[in-house]
């Protein structure tokens, strides 16, 4: 029983981690219809700029905006520099074009911070606590509750602004929010800069964690499509169920059979479930049509 | 009534790849007024609006409106200027509330008009369709046919159009829903003064709502006259025969 605490509390961890990851896969995806596996490399320029900034004693909170705000020029850049002129480009053309763009990303990224893992300090003193007889280190409540604090902002944005309602729109029928006066062009360059913000904040608040790298984005990539596509793409209550579920997978597979085969066993009982659900956990009213 | 034109098409043509679906059509809209474009199944009309709409580029010919050239411009700019199309099949946002569809409506001019403005519109459509009123806090996906349908135009309306265009608002209703659909289209120009082109492939109902119409017939305008010239037309009716369902 203490075990299986212990590995849930991991779970959420990562699993919160892979949430955000996937929000920014279905961001992207109900508006553009591209999925865009170039997701994962936001998070690592997340992480690493993170790395950067407070090595050089830059202090936490200033940070964490600059990296925000890098990243999410990256996505803009991304978005019009290649999405937006590869236009009405069938959709494995857009997805090879992703893959081109996350290639590009890690090279230059590998020469800006070598190969080598970085280590970024906590963001508090991380002396773990105890739960009902598990631990949980202080950074894992922080990446648990920016995890929360991004859904909860999503949720406002989507749900409560006019650009959120635009936006959902623009996924929704497209032609009719045309008609609303709504450009899709700058829907989808919106999209890129929103997602490119959660993956930055995804990296930044795992940096502690994880010893961030030139290449960790190709595997948080996939965990965060898998997490996106388990919850039905185009649900972003779905991809926050998927992306917790995925973390939950991989930390019992770990923690009870071995943790050499934890992706193994992550992506076999994804596998498992796409074959009883095919459209995902809550993906049967909104695939194809998007929706948020 | 003022001769003012509020919308020209010069001799436009429209293509979708190789299949060209407008040959040179003309037609024109004054302030204030009615006008019917009648046709059957695949005769274009949808084509056209969609080009005045700016949702379709013209390969040739000229979209003049309110005096301004707006060829090629794109739709969302276009309905900065007041010229709303109400697409066929409604496209309203069916995972959205009915509230939300109507406050889309009055996307375009957030920045302009003020707050107050939009709420006054919301009440005045609700006025006019009690119905939404009722119902603003469902998806409007959920609701019937002539709802969505009234739905689609109150949301059309959020936009204060100048000049409506209406792209079947009939099609797949009950005829009595129909009728009552019909007889909106002219409240609205009562009430709001606004100019509309209603599509319609229901000769007499739209007749009976119109000053005047067109009608397409393969991608070109065969027929033009007042309302009382056209239902009393041989051709026109032949042109009809077999196409009307009543
Ligand atoms: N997206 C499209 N691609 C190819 N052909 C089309 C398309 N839309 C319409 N057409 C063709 O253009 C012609 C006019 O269609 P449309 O404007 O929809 O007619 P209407 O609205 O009068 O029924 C038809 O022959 C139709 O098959
Ligand atoms: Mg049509």
């Amino acid at each position: 029983m203490q075990d299986f605490l212990q590995f849930t509390l991991t779970g959420i961890t990562i699993g919160s981690i892979y949430a955000i990851v996937a929000l920014g896969f279905v961001t992207i995806y109900s508006v553009t219809k591209v999925i865009n596996l170039a997701q994962g490399e936001f998070v690592m320029l997340g992480g690493l700029t993170m790395f950067s900034l407070v090595s050089v004693g830059v202090p936490y909170w200033l940070s964490f905006i600059a990296t925000i705000l890098f990243v999410t020029f990256i996505g803009w850049l991304m978005e019009n520099l290649l999405i937006r002129r590869a236009k009405g480009a069938d959709a494995i053309s857009l997805i090879i074009l992703t893959i081109g763009t996350s290639i590009f990303i890690r090279g230059i990224s590998s020469m800006v911070w070598g190969k080598d893992q970085h280590t970024v300090a906590p963001f508090t003193k991380n002396t773990p606590v105890e739960i009902g007889g598990a631990s949980i280190t202080p950074q894992s409540i922080w990446v648990i509750l920016i995890m929360l604090l991004v859904v909860g902002l999503m949720y406002m944005f989507i749900d409560k602004t006019m650009l959120g309602k635009a936006f959902q729109a623009s996924s929704v029928n497209p032609m009719a929010a045309r008609l609303m006066g709504i450009s899709p062009k700058r829907m989808s360059s919106f999209s890129f800069v929103l997602s490119a913000a959660l993956g930055a904040i995804a990296g930044l608040a795992i940096a502690p964690i994880i010893f961030p790298a030139y290449d960790m984005g190709a595997m948080l990539g996939i965990k965060g499509f898998s997490a996106a596509i388990l919850g039905g793409l185009g649900s972003a209550p779905g991809a926050v169920i998927g992306g917790l579920l995925i973390g939950l997978f991989e930390s019992m597979g770990a923690g009870y059979i071995s943790s050499g085969m934890k992706d193994i066993i992550t992506f076999s009982i994804f596998l498992l479930i796409l074959i009883i659900r095919p459209n995902g956990i809550l993906g049967e009213k909104t695939i194809g049509k998007g929706g948020l | 009534m003022s001769e003012q034109k509020l919308l020209e098409v010069l001799d436009c043509s429209v293509s979708y790849g190789p299949i060209q679906a407008l040959n040179g059509v003309s037609l024109s809209v004054n302030q204030g007024e009615i006008v019917a474009l009648l046709g059957a199944n695949g005769a274009g009309k949808t084509t056209l609006l969609q080009t005045m709409s700016g949702l379709l580029r013209p390969t040739s010919g000229q979209v003049i409106y309110q005096g301004m050239d707006i060829t090629g411009m794109e739709a969302e700019k276009i309905v900065e200027k007041h010229l709303i199309h109400v697409p066929e099949h409604r496209q309203i946002f069916s995972t959205m509330t009915v509230l939300d569809n109507l406050y889309l409506g009055a996307y375009h001019h957030r920045k302009t008009t003020n707050k107050q403005a939009i709420e006054e519109n919301i009440k005045k459509v609700f006025e006019l369709f009690p119905i939404l009123s009722d119902r603003k806090d469902q998806m409007g996906g959920t609701m019937s046919g002539g709802q969505q349908q009234m739905l689609a135009i109150a949301r059309g309306m959020m936009a204060e159009p100048d000049l409506l265009l209406l792209d079947e608002p009939t099609l797949g209703l009950a005829p009595l829903i129909a009728k009552d659909v019909l007889e909106l289209v002219g409240d609205l120009r009562k009430q709001f003064g606004t100019t509309i082109l209603l599509i319609e492939q229901n000769l007499h109902a739209s007749l009976k709502v119109a000053d005047r119409g067109y009608v397409i017939s393969h991608g070109e305008i065969i027929k033009s006259g007042s309302s009382s010239e056209l239902l009393n037309d041989p051709e026109v009716k032949e042109a009809y025969l077999g196409h009307t369902v009543h």
